[in-house]
């Protein structure tokens, strides 16, 4: 597991049924591209985070799948609909085989 | 009134080059989360002799860059505030001790100390950096090892101490037991250096404004730093900031954390008195 | 040979052309279009890609897409060594069918969009970002 990679999602705490909400989310991650050089002169091999995918009580919103061309910190902004109250859960995948994933419940009112 | 006669002219540039892209300074505003007010243009502080307005370099940069800054969320540099943030409640050293320990909450106890700094210390009988103090504490009060001046652990702590002023007045003294050192730093920023002889006031006094290759020229305000800089991915410190300027006229520099660049900072810190407190800002 | 000064412009242009556009449009795009819509003609509409006309820098060049009605949109960068850069599927309760994210541009050139609609169509969009080198490396 990569240091310091830590999911951040910035989630409204209520939202009236049926309304559509934007959902902005984060993970510090360095996305090694594999293009760079080290200090020995070798290629850095490639570690990314290759997929992030977001679901509302089990229903996809969106999945992505991210390559070497997005930044450090990947950054993924979208709008999801929300139904009824319940619990977003985000996940990413790091080329390591790692899984990350938060969660953020959501009020209706 | 140099400064009219630039304002003036590329006022001109941009009419007669219409769909080109100005190298002024912009109109907008910064307002960080909706709430915090950055005063990102004032008039400057009565001991500028050549320029009437300070501006911080936001306003130097494009849209996009600028909208980086609009929300912490979308701030890459609060990443490393958060950092930070582990660290304060950390304990380290041979006292036991985190900076909470005597510091507590750190919105509380460091706000407004970023809009002071650097400061002639009364106990240390020097003007000092906001690194110089937080390695005193290290070493002292909590029997620590110091961080390398400009190494990732200090520049970070010193934007969460920055992250709590956002939005205060930045405020130097400049006279008193400071002033030796004041006048150093001024004597420094307008001493040419280099193979290519040029002084701070050269690029960021004379020029500001106006393109160096595809950049734009700020005023080389620091009430953003840290800054997160968009080419490294972190955050950067005053001194290592100065340290790449004056590498840029092909002089020697100074060390970080040496008493010239202290004394450097003290005087452009100054140049900023008024303008908020804006760091960890993000520049390109 | 006698050039006018019209011609010699045109010829400037030409050679700039010819120069500037093979490295651009590479096999690894065309590979990864195809592999996309399966050959598919592409409409010029339906589609927004919203990028900088000018990047300050090209590690983080903040782009959105958005395109109403698309079950998935492709994002490739025409220049980078590899020009994969990003693919969106939106599933069920995607409250439109727009992403934003921050993508990294080896130097000046063209961002690429391609939808997939819901119908099988595909709508495509393109931008020109140009990726400025810094004044002073600091």
């Amino acid at each position: 597991m990569a240091d310091d990679v830590k999911p951040r999602v910035k989630v409204p705490k209520k939202a009236a049924a049926g309304e559509t909400i934007t959902i902005k989310t984060l993970i510090s991650h360095k996305m090694e591209s594999g293009q760079r050089k080290g200090k020995d002169g070798n290629l850095i091999p490639r570690s990314i985070i290759n997929r992030f995918t977001a679901e509302f009580n089990g229903k996809s919103i969106i999945d992505v799948t991210l390559e070497a061309a997005i930044s450090t910190n990947p950054y993924i902004e979208f709008d999801s609909i929300v139904p009824e109250e319940g619990e977003f859960k985000f996940t990413w995948y790091d080329d390591d085989g790692s899984v990350y994933d938060t969660s953020k419940k959501i009020a209706i009112g | 009134m140099k400064f009219k006669a630039l304002t003036a002219l590329s006022g001109v540039l941009a009419i007669t080059a219409a769909g080109a892209v100005s190298a002024d300074p912009d109109d907008d505003t910064l307002v960080i989360n909706g709430e915090i007010e950055i005063v990102t243009k004032t008039a400057a502080p009565e001991h500028m002799e050549y320029i009437d307005e300070v501006m911080s370099g936001w306003h130097f940069r494009s849209d996009e860059t600028q909208a980086f800054e609009l929300d912490d969320f979308d701030n890459p540099g609060m990443l490393f505030v958060e950092q930070a943030m582990d660290v304060w409640d950390t304990v380290e050293g041979e006292k036991g001790k985190s900076c909470a320990d005597c510091h507590e909450a750190v919105e509380d106890s460091m706000k407004g100390v970023r809009a002071v700094y650097p400061k002639y210390v009364e106990s240390a009988g020097e003007v000092r950096t906001l690194e110089m103090q937080i390695n005193d504490c290290r070493t002292n009060a909590m029997g620590a090892e110091a961080w390398k001046y400009d190494g990732d652990d200090i520049t970070n702590m010193v934007a969460l101490i920055s992250s709590v002023s956002r939005g205060m007045p930045i405020n130097v003294a400049i006279d008193g037991p400071a002033e030796m050192m004041w006048e150093q730093g001024k004597e420094l920023y307008y001493t040419r250096t280099g193979q290519l002889e040029l002084s701070c006031a050269n690029c960021h006094e004379d020029s500001y404004g106006m393109m160096i290759r595809a950049d734009h020229l700020s005023q080389g305000q620091i009430n953003g730093f840290p800054a997160y800089r968009l080419k490294n991915a972190k955050l950067n410190s005053v001194h290592a900031r100065f340290k790449g300027c004056v590498r840029d006229t092909r002089a020697e520099t100074f060390a970080p954390g040496s008493p010239e660049f202290v004394a450097l900072e003290l005087y452009v810190a100054s140049r900023g008195n008024g303008l908020s407190v804006e760091g960890p800002s993000v520049r390109n | 040979m006698n050039f006018s000064r019209r011609e010699t412009l045109a010829l400037g242009l030409g050679a700039a052309a010819m120069g500037f556009m093979p490295f651009r449009v590479n096999a690894a795009v065309d590979d990864a279009v195809a592999a996309f819509t399966g050959g598919s003609d592409m409409a010029d509409a339906g589609i927004d890609l919203t990028a900088p006309e000018i990047a300050e820098n090209g590690n983080t060049v903040p782009i959105s897409v958005d395109a109403p009605g698309a079950t998935s949109i492709i994002v490739l960068a025409a220049g980078n060594p590899t020009p994969g850069v990003a693919t969106f599927n939106f599933g069920e309760l995607a409250g439109s069918q727009m992403a934003s994210t921050r993508i990294r541009l080896a130097g000046t050139q063209d961002v690429v969009a391609i939808a997939k609609m819901a119908d099988g169509s595909f709508a495509k969009a393109s931008s020109t970002v140009k990726v400025t080198i810094g004044g002073c490396g600091g």
